[in-house]
Formats: C-alpha cells, sequence, structure tokens
C-alpha cells in the first residue's frame, strides 16, 4: 500500500499537528528531551520571531550534534534580550564578542577545535540581517570562502531593531524604518537597493544554503538538521517578523511568515552544491497586499489614500521570486 | 642557538617554539615577513599542530583569535598601524574577554598621510585597551620578549602585545640566540584557558553588563594589568636563570648611577640614545637613561625609584598626543609628582624619520644646560613649515598640505631633509 502524503487543509495555517504524526516526524520541539538552548525567562518581545527561530533552529542543532555544539552571537536583539548578566538563557556554551565578527569568531573557534581534535564539537554562529549582510558582510565572506566549518544563521527582521529599528540591507523597499520614514514624495525605503544574501551565498560557492521562516518550524528544524550533517561554511537564512519593528500584532508573527511566503515575497529554497535542490511551494498564492496590511511599516501604502503603484511594484518583485524559483507549480497557480 | 637573522624571521621561529595552536594572518607592512615565515614553517611540519588562517583583514585576523583562544588553543597574530586601527574593536574585546592572545605589533606610523615607517602612533592609539604592552629594544629582547609574552598572557589571562619597530627591527639582520624547543616547552607550559566553550559544561561568555557591575570589572581589569607589574620580572628572573641572559623586565637602566639628566624612551631607539649618552658622558656630562620594557602596565615605581635623583628628565618620544604633546612623558611627570626634576618632552622620529646621534647630543646637551624647552620637536624643518602656513594663510584654497611640502621639498635644496622628503 502506498502511503498518501499528508495534507492537513483544515487549518488555515497549515499546521501538522505533532499527535498527528509518527514519532520520528515529529518536531525537535515536541520532544520532551529537546535542549531549551535558548530558555525561558529571556526578554524579548511578545510574539518576537526571532527567539522563536534561534530556539527552533539550537535545540536542532542540539539534537544534530548529540549536544557536542558550541553558539557564536552577533550583538543584537537576540544577544542582548538573552544576556542581561547574571541571566543568561543559553543552556549551550555561548560567545559574544562583537557586532561585525561574529563569522570570523566563529571560525577561530572551528580551527581550535581542529587543532586539538575535537572536530567532534560543532560551531553555529548567529546574527541579525544587520549583524550579516551590513556590518558583518566582510566577515562572512571570508569565513564562506575559506570553507570554514561553520553553520551562519541570519535571522532577518529585516531592520536593526536592537537600535530602535533602523534600516538594513535587508529591509525591504517602501518599509518605514526610523531612517527611512514615511515622509516625503517617496516615503519608506527605497526600491532598488538592498542585498539578497542567500544568492550572494550561492555564488561562494559553499555546500549549503537555505532559507526557511518561523511559519514553518518543521522545516526549519529540517534544514538544521541537513546542514549539521555536513562541513564546511554553511549557511541559513531565516526570516523572523518582529511585532515591535514591524508594527505588527504579536500573535500575527507566524501568520505574517507564513504570508511572506505564500505571496512569493520571502522564497524558502533549499541549494546543496551550489544547485537549488528544494523549493517550498506556494500553497495558496495571495497577493502581498494581505502581508502588507497587517504592518504599520507599510502603513504609508493604503493611509491617507492607497498608493497602488507602489503596492503593485512589490507584486511585481514578488512575482519575479515566484518565477525565479518556480514557486507556484503550475497545476496550483490560484488567483 | 646563534644564528645572523632578519628580526622578523626571528621572531617567527621565536613564536613558532611557543607553539600558538591558531595563527591568523592579514599583510601590512612591515609586519609581513613575520606571518610569512610563520606560515612557511606551519606548511612544512615545523609548527605542528598549528592551524593557519589567511583571513580577509585585521579585524578577521584578531576576531579568529578571539574565537580560537576563547575555544582554548593558543593564538597568535601580527599587525601594524593602520591594520592595528582597523582591528581597534577586537583589540578592546579581546582585552575585556581576558584572552592571552598574544600580537606583534611592527610598529609604523598612522597615516593620513600614508606613511609606512617606523614611529610609535599605532601603539599609542591603544594604550588604555586593556593589552599588556611590551617595547623590544633589538631583535634578540624581540625573541625572548615573545617567549615570555606567552607565559604572562596565559598566567594572568590578558593579551600582550610585544611592539618591534617596524623595518629598524623586523628587517634588521643582527645576530640572534634562538633558545631550544625544549627549553621553550619547560619555560612555557601548555594553555591552561581561565574560560573555554565546551559543551560539558556549557557557559555564557560575552555577556551584556550595566552599570551595576560594569566598574568592578573595569577595576579588576586594572588589578589584573596591576598584577603584571610583579609577573613580568619574576618571568624576566626566570628567564635569565633558565636562558642564561637577562631580557624583558619593567625597565632597564644604563649609566644613571649618578645622572643628573636622565632620558627615557621605548624601543629601538636606545641603541642611538645610549651612543649619544657615551659621547656626553666622556665630555663630562651626568647624563643617563631609563628604558621602558613595559608600558602598560605603566611601572610607576620602577620609573619613580630609577628618576628619584635626577635634575632633569627627557623622555624621547616617537609619538606625541596632537593637540597636546608628549605620551609617555605624561606618564613619567605623573609617576615623578613631587620630585624636583622637570621634564621635558622630545618628539623624535616619527614616520620613520632617522633619529641620529648627532641630533640627539645636541638636543641633550641643550637639556643639560638648562636650555630644552618643555616640548622639543626633533630636526623639525622650520622653513618648510613656515612656508605651508603662511601659503594657508594667503589663500583659502591653499591645497592638500602633504603635497605641498613634498612639492617645496622637491624644489628646495635649502631643506636639510630634501633627500628623505621624496
Ligand atoms: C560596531 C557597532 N556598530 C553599531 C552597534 C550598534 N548596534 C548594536 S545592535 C545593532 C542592531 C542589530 O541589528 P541586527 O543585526 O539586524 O539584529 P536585530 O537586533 O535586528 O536582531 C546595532 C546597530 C554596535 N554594537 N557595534
Ligand atoms: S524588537 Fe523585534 S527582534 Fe527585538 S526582541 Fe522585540 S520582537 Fe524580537
Ligand atoms: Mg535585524
Amino acid at each position: 500500500m502506498t502511503p498518501t502524503p499528508i495534507r492537513f487543509y483544515q487549518v488555515g495555517s497549515f499546521a501538522v499537528g505533532n499527535r498527528l504524526l509518527e514519532e520520528e516526524l515529529r518536531t525537535v520541539q515536541s520532544d520532551p528531551r529537546r535542549a531549551n538552548s535558548l530558555d525561558r525567562g529571556h526578554r524579548a518581545c511578545q510574539g518576537c520571531g526571532e527567539a522563536l527561530g534561534a530556539r527552533y533552529a539550537l535545540d536542532a542543532a542540539v539534537r544534530a550534534t548529540g549536544g557536542d555544539l558550541v553558539a557564536i552571537n552577533a550583538t543584537g536583539c537576540l544577544e542582548v534580550f538573552s544576556t542581561p548578566f547574571p541571566e543568561s538563557s543559553w543552556r549551550v556554551p555561548w560567545l559574544h564578542s562583537l557586532f561585525g565578527n561574529t563569522p570570523a569568531v566563529a571560525s577561530g573557534v572551528a580551527a581550535a577545535l581542529r587543532v586539538k581534535g575535537r572536530s567532534n564539537v560543532r560551531v553555529v554562529a548567529q546574527a541579525g540581517d544587520g549583524g550579516t549582510v551590513d556590518i558583518g558582510f566582510g566577515a562572512l565572506s571570508g569565513m564562506f570562502e575559506r570553507n570554514d566549518d561553520v553553520l551562519f544563521i541570519c535571522y532577518d527582521n529585516e531592520a536593526y531593531m536592537n537600535t530602535g529599528v533602523q534600516r538594513s540591507g535587508a529591509t525591504p523597499p517602501a518599509a518605514r524604518t526610523a531612517t527611512t520614514e514615511a515622509v516625503g514624495p517617496e516615503p519608506g525605503n527605497p526600491f532598488g537597493q538592498g542585498k539578497d544574501l542567500p544568492r550572494i551565498a550561492l555564488a561562494h560557492g559553499i555546500g549549503y544554503v537555505a532559507t526557511a521562516t518561523v511559519a514553518d518550524l518543521h522545516d526549519l528544524e529540517a534544514k538544521v538538521i541537513k546542514a549539521m550533517a555536513r562541513h564546511g561554511a554553511r549557511y541559513l537564512h531565516v526570516l523572523v517578523p518582529c511585532p515591535l519593528g514591524w508594527g505588527s500584532q504579536s500573535r500575527d508573527t507566524i501568520r505574517l511568515a507564513r504570508l511572506a511566503a505564500e505571496s512569493g515575497l520571502f522564497p524558502v529554497f533549499e541549494a546543496e552544491d551550489g544547485i537549488v535542490t528544494s523549493v517550498r511551494k506556494i500553497r495558496h498564492k495571495v497577493p502581498v497586499e494581505d502581508y502588507l496590511v497587517l504592518q504599520r511599516r507599510f502603513a504609508h501604502l493604503f493611509k491617507p489614500e492607497r498608493r497602488d503603484e507602489v503596492i503593485a511594484h512589490l507584486q511585481a518583485l514578488a512575482d519575479e521570486n515566484i518565477t525565479r524559483y518556480g514557486l507556484v507549480a503550475p497545476e496550483e497557480v490560484e488567483v | 642557538m646563534l644564528r645572523q637573522l632578519e628580526g622578523s624571521r626571528a621572531v617567527a621561529e621565536a613564536v613558532a617554539l611557543c607553539r600558538p595552536e591558531v595563527v591568523c594572518a592579514y599583510p601590512i607592512s612591515p609586519q609581513t615577513h613575520i606571518i610569512e615565515a610563520v606560515g612557511a614553517l606551519v606548511r612544512t611540519g615545523k609548527l605542528q599542530p598549528c592551524e593557519f588562517l589567511n583571513v580577509e583583514s585585521e579585524f578577521a585576523a584578531l576576531s579568529v583569535a578571539i574565537g580560537a583562544s576563547a575555544a582554548g588553543a593558543r593564538a597568535y597574530t601580527a599587525t601594524a598601524s593602520q591594520g592595528l586601527l582597523f582591528m581597534m574593536e577586537a583589540v578592546y574585546n579581546a582585552a575585556g574577554l581576558g584572552l592571552p592572545i598574544v600580537m606583534t605589533l611592527a610598529n609604523r606610523a598612522v597615516g593620513a598621510p600614508i606613511n609606512i615607517w617606523n614611529d610609535h602612533s599605532d601603539a599609542m592609539a591603544v594604550r588604555d585597551s586593556g593589552w599588556i604592552q611590551l617595547f623590544a629594544e633589538d631583535n634578540q629582547e624581540a625573541v625572548d620578549l615573545h617567549i615570555q609574552a606567552f607565559r604572562l598572557a596565559e598566567e594572568l589571562s590578558l593579551p600582550v602585545m610585544v611592539c618591534m619597530d617596524g623595518f629598524v627591527l623586523t628587517h634588521a639582520l643582527e645576530r640572534v640566540d634562538l633558545p631550544g624547543q625544549a627549553d621553550v616547552d619547560a619555560f612555557l607550559p601548555p594553555y591552561v584557558p581561565r574560560q573555554v566553550l565546551d559543551p560539558a559544561d556549557p557557559v555564557s561568555i560575552g555577556a551584556m553588563v550595566g552599570p551595576e557591575a560594569f566598574t568592578e570589572v573595569r577595576y579588576l581589569a586594572h588589578l589584573r594589568q596591576l598584577d603584571a607589574l610583579v609577573a613580568i620580572p619574576r618571568l624576566a628572573e626566570e628567564f635569565a636563570t633558565r636562558f642564561g641572559r637577562s631580557s624583558g623586565g619593567l625597565v632597564s637602566t644604563y649609566r644613571t648611577e649618578d645622572a643628573d639628566t636622565i632620558v627615557v624612551a621605548l624601543g629601538s631607539v636606545l641603541g642611538t640614545i645610549k651612543d649619544a649618552v657615551d659621547a656626553l658622558r666622556d665630555a663630562g656630562e651626568r647624563i643617563g637613561v631609563l628604558g621602558i620594557t613595559a608600558f602598560r602596565p605603566f611601572p610607576t615605581d620602577a620609573v619613580r625609584a630609577a628618576l628619584a635623583r635626577a635634575v632633569r628628565i627627557v623622555a624621547v618620544e616617537r609619538a606625541f598626543s596632537i593637540g597636546f604633546g608628549g605620551v609617555l612623558s605624561t606618564d613619567v611627570a605623573l609617576s615623578c609628582q613631587g620630585l624636583p626634576a622637570s621634564v621635558h618632552t622630545v618628539v623624535a622620529g616619527l614616520g620613520g624619520r632617522p633619529v641620529t646621534r648627532r641630533a640627539l647630543e645636541a638636543v641633550l646637551h641643550d637639556a643639560a644646560a638648562g636650555k630644552l624647552g618643555r616640548t622639543t620637536f626633533l630636526d623639525l624643518d622650520t622653513i618648510v613649515v613656515e612656508r605651508e602656513r603662511a601659503r594657508m594663510a594667503a589663500d583659502r584654497r591653499s591645497g592638500p598640505m602633504a603635497e605641498n611640502i613634498l612639492r617645496d621639498l622637491a624644489t628646495s635644496a635649502a631643506s636639510p631633509h630634501a633627500e628623505e622628503g621624496r
């Protein structure tokens, strides 16, 4: 008997309850023996996507390595909300050095472990989008190019949140930030700027590059586990909505991450050895407007009057992603 | 073993004798020969086990060392000038985290104007960062200080910067005695970190600290530096016992017993100063030299003791604080508070200008005659300076200063520095 693939359309979230799955298909997080790498008590905002993503990613990495894991952290929200000393939320060995040097610090840790004959202990480095695509970019490129044995995870909340929501090279066009205010003739972040780091990572020829969101935590965990099974430089880019910076409801964090993927604005894919090997298909394509309208950082697109041309421009960017990655299977196209 | 070696090569071999486990390198003159030689020693298997990383910047070089040290490996890097400033944030970070990294600083001027030659502006820019700073007088001392530096760093869990004058030492061929591996191994036990990233005992390193504890953390860093004032002479003594020569320590004195005038300086210029002092002694002047080997922590008591009977103190400095004056002189003056001696600053040898014995003799002769002002710029070409000031006063768009001066020097035979300027 061939098993029917599981598809749960009855819940709007497409979430699969762990209880409905075989034990080996359940999330790491549902396992009572999970590591709780980023433990409770930290001071992230309610509904912080970064806290959620980091917890899932690191617990998955701990499982994948049998606990032989070291985490390196850039300056940013994740670092600040987790370690106002003497309180630390980290149950894994954890090192924070600076904002822009995290990939290099991780390279140093990996080199030390290698020279000490402890290569079984693996290194995960983590940073926000600012720490990754902007200030840490040079060091990241160096770590990639040397193919150092590090999994680098970027938690992308699309701005410098820890310093009060300033624009980064990962801020989407039209978004309001504290340095791209929604004022003047072209409010928000300009079009035609910014970096696509997953593609830049791919251009380095590293073995594993993937994107994920906190809307599909199964997928996030699976990608971390897959990444940890490999050696050399690896890159995982995780979209993590930020209620404070995006001006969204805490309860909408997962929903926004899902809408970012389902609209095509944030393509979810995986590339091994330079080739895109899997793409998370869009289940129900939604217009970008459904995603934008839930966030105050895009409020100026709807009030005081609608800016249809800007919304259309963003829609075009989403459609470009859909074409580039084949995000919609031909037979499933919905409008 | 006695060998005729380039300073850089000698230091590279001394570093290799210390068995660093992670070395990271980014090239900048005049440091290049050091890291090239260490790299070759790793490749040929003479230095093993060791990971040698070619990184993309000095900021990464020191950051790699930070990661390596925090994970329990003995880490080494080297830089100079712009490179040191490029890694500035990591310089403070390594000290704040208490990581015993050893770094060679091949002292070089800091631009603009860009200048690859020797002075001490780079070292002075990081003197408050929490690193121990040791200055080598010659290549033998550079070798010996590196061996002591690893031991000192690891004992105190503090990073140590060994400063050696760019080109003057790094590129000079000198006779050097390189110790044997067995002796170095006996002097320098394997690194046992005070804190380490280990899954068996997970700790959080580098956490945020607010006003409730920051002062205490900083004060403890200060105390640890002060501990080095005890450790440095002890290690120098132990070094002397094992290797049969005295090197390092906090300060060194030369003909100071009955001296009225004492010259204070750091690094290789001490050699020329001693020659000048010999000549002045021959002429009947009571003059001596105090060399500072440990600049940070500053050996206040040792300096005060050495200068207690001086009538005047002349600090010869290869850097200065723009808008104020001497850097070393300030430390010396504070160390000698309440003593009768007057303190004079002589700024000399900036950006590689040779500090000649003749010029030194003249300035020290003035000092002994009570004719030296508070701050003197040795061999300053006042004609060139006045010409540029006149240009600036006459024309708002007088153009780039450095380029104007070079043009002046090229066309003027009157200037004593026309040769070097070109
Ligand atoms: C060299 C340096 N520049 C600036 C800062 C200030 N700073 C600290 S965290 C931060 C923002 C971090 O943004 P991101 O990396 O996106 O992480 P997030 O807080 O958004 O998770 C900034 C600008 C710093 N700590 N160091
Ligand atoms: S500001 Fe955003 S990223 Fe930072 S803790 Fe709050 S929700 Fe998380
Ligand atoms: Mg961010």
